[in-house]
């Protein structure tokens, strides 16, 4: 069985800046297909989802970041350089593609270990101990890829991208084949990838993986970017959305009349277990609540956005 | 050895595509050990041994299994991409991987070819076939190291390349000739040993120069296709 180490990612020397990956304007046909509509994204430092159903762009838009793709129009940079015809960038970028090809014929350490020397480590060996360690592969590392499951097999991909400590993570639906406990530790060390300053973006069409990663997402539908940045934030801008609350008091009926004369709030329903508020206004109906509670003497237990789901911003985002 | 190399040496090996390469080497030796133990003259079957096995299907295929083993399958697999994914110039993963198609397919043709021009002849003709092998490996599995980049079916046109431009083409269209590669190293054989075995249609020089051109316009151009390499849009 695999170790029990926690993942530590590395942290970045202190002297460089957050690593960069920079679309401007970037479309990408095939024919008279659209693959990807003048996108342009700026990611730094931490953990962003790039979200969108089956077919969205979100993989072309990935292999355009990593150099294996031309964009039609537009440019597309890591650190001001250009990833198309350019293998230099591959010092400072990893990618786990989505396709699980390995050379099945290596084990895990000769494949990691393949990695490091190509990319021209001064301790490959050490590198890949490192790395193997990260992914929880120490273990199964003297078997062939070839015998391992797809989880397995993934983390093998994912150490020999990471062996080279990149800035710079590119992964393509990541957590497809792991098990819970699995997936567990493969976001764990998303995020302590992310905090140590690496720039990362995974790809996934499952929302809460994203949810449980990242607040940031980058959701592109029908090869558009819809929408940028905290999936929350994004929420509280769709103004012409009422913001759904779940809100419980001392006197759930007695705070449902003083509501409903506020402008901010748009309908109020009574149930068993509370108040469901429909608010037009998130701003203004967040700071009158507490006055009017406190008008009227009622205690509020909770107060809870009922809609910011990642999943209710994606939905409301496929039908805009 | 580089590590491109090594991955690619034991990718093309492993495979079951490795065994793929002794058949024809081993029918060639038969044939002409059969023709030597039935004490037939060379000049009733070495032509059509040396000639018609030898240099227009034996050293062809094999360099055709190889050339395109050694990049073609790691194209269809995907794992290619491990390979890109490094801060390597395209020309040394090419070079590379190359050398080993070279060196693969000059083995199992060379030797193949020394023993039919040793049975057919003396240890020069075996010689000369066999460093006419080594030079005909150069430029087959520099061109089918080519085409593995520049069609989805790169064995299919390779075939096409050896079968009808090569075998039907070749024979009756003479001006094909100048494009055929077995023509070279027909021709390299028969300058290196002359023998009524041989019937050169290409100046050993035109051969030569011819060679190198494959050579060196195939390597440049699997180069340049190598640095846009790109992988297929949306998958998910």
């Amino acid at each position: 069985m695999t170790t029990q180490t926690q993942p530590t990612a590395p942290a970045l020397p202190a002297d460089t800046a957050p690593g960069v990956v920079d679309l401007q304007n970037v479309s990408r046909w095939y024919g008279n297909v659209v693959a990807v509509n003048d996108i342009s994204m700026s990611l730094g430092a931490g953990v962003t989802g790039l979200l969108g159903p089956n077919g969205a762009g979100k993989t072309t838009v990935l292999h355009m970041m990593a150099g294996f793709l031309a964009p039609s129009k537009g440019t597309v940079t890591i650190d001001g350089k250009p990833t198309w015809r350019n293998p230099a960038v591959y010092r400072d970028l990893g990618l786990v593609t989505e396709r699980e090809a390995v050379h099945a014929f290596l084990t895990a350490e000769q494949f990691v270990l393949a990695c490091a020397k190509m990319q021209k480590l001064k301790d490959p060996a050490g590198a890949t101990r490192r790395a193997l360690e990260l992914v929880e592969m120490t273990d199964a590392a003297h078997r062939r890829i070839g015998t391992f499951s797809k989880g397995m097999r993934q983390r093998t991909r994912v150490a020999a991208a990471l062996v080279h400590e990149p800035r710079v993570l590119l992964l393509d639906e990541p957590f497809n084949g792991m098990d819970p406990r699995q997936r567990m530790h493969m976001m764990e060390l998303l995020h302590s990838l992310g905090d140590n300053g690496h720039t990362i973006l995974f790809s996934s069409h499952i929302l809460e993986e994203v949810e449980q990663v990242s607040g940031l997402v980058q959701v592109i539908v029908a090869g558009r970017l819809a929408a940028s940045g905290d999936f929350r934030k994004i929420r509280r801008l769709m103004t012409t959305r009422p913001h759904v609350f779940a809100v419980r008091s001392s006197d759930d009926r007695r705070l449902a009349v003083a509501l409903i004369a506020e402008s901010s709030v748009a309908g109020i329903e009574i149930e068993n277990g509370g108040l469901t508020v429909r608010a037009s206004d998130y701003g203004d109906f967040t700071r009158a609540l507490p006055r009017i509670a406190l008008d009227q003497g009622i205690r509020l237990h909770q107060l809870v956005p009922s809609d910011e789901s990642l999943e209710s911003v994606f939905s409301y985002l496929l039908e805009a | 050895m580089s590590t491109v190399a090594m991955i690619t040496a034991r990718g093309l090996f492993g495979r079951r595509r490795a065994l793929m390469l002794l058949p024809l080497p081993l029918l060639l030796i038969g044939l002409a050990a059969i023709c030597r133990a039935y004490d037939l003259d060379p000049s009733q079957w070495g032509t059509a041994v040396i000639t018609g096995l030898g240099f227009a299907v034996v050293l062809p295929v094999i360099a055709l299994i190889v050339g395109t083993g050694v990049l073609g399958s790691e194209v269809d697999d995907g794992t290619l991409v491990h390979i890109l994914t490094k801060p390597l110039a395209r020309r040394d993963i090419i070079l590379a991987k190359f050398v080993v198609a070279v060196v693969a397919t000059a083995v199992t043709t060379s030797i193949p070819l020394f023993v039919a021009g040793l049975l057919a002849g003396s240890a020069k003709l075996g010689v000369a076939l066999a460093l006419a092998a080594v030079a005909g490996s150069f430029a087959y599995t520099a061109f089918f190291l080519m085409l593995s980049l520049l069609t989805r079916r790169p064995v299919l046109l390779g075939l096409v390349y050896i079968l009808i431009w090569e075998g039907l083409l070749g024979r009756w269209v003479s001006g094909t000739r100048v494009l055929s590669i077995e023509q070279y190293v027909i021709s390299i054989a028969a300058k290196l040993e002359p023998t009524t075995l041989l019937d050169p249609k290409v100046g050993v020089m035109t051969a030569v120069v011819m060679s190198v051109l494959f050579v060196v316009v195939c390597t440049v151009i699997a180069i340049n296709r190598l640095g846009s390499f790109s992988l297929a849009g949306e998958t998910s």
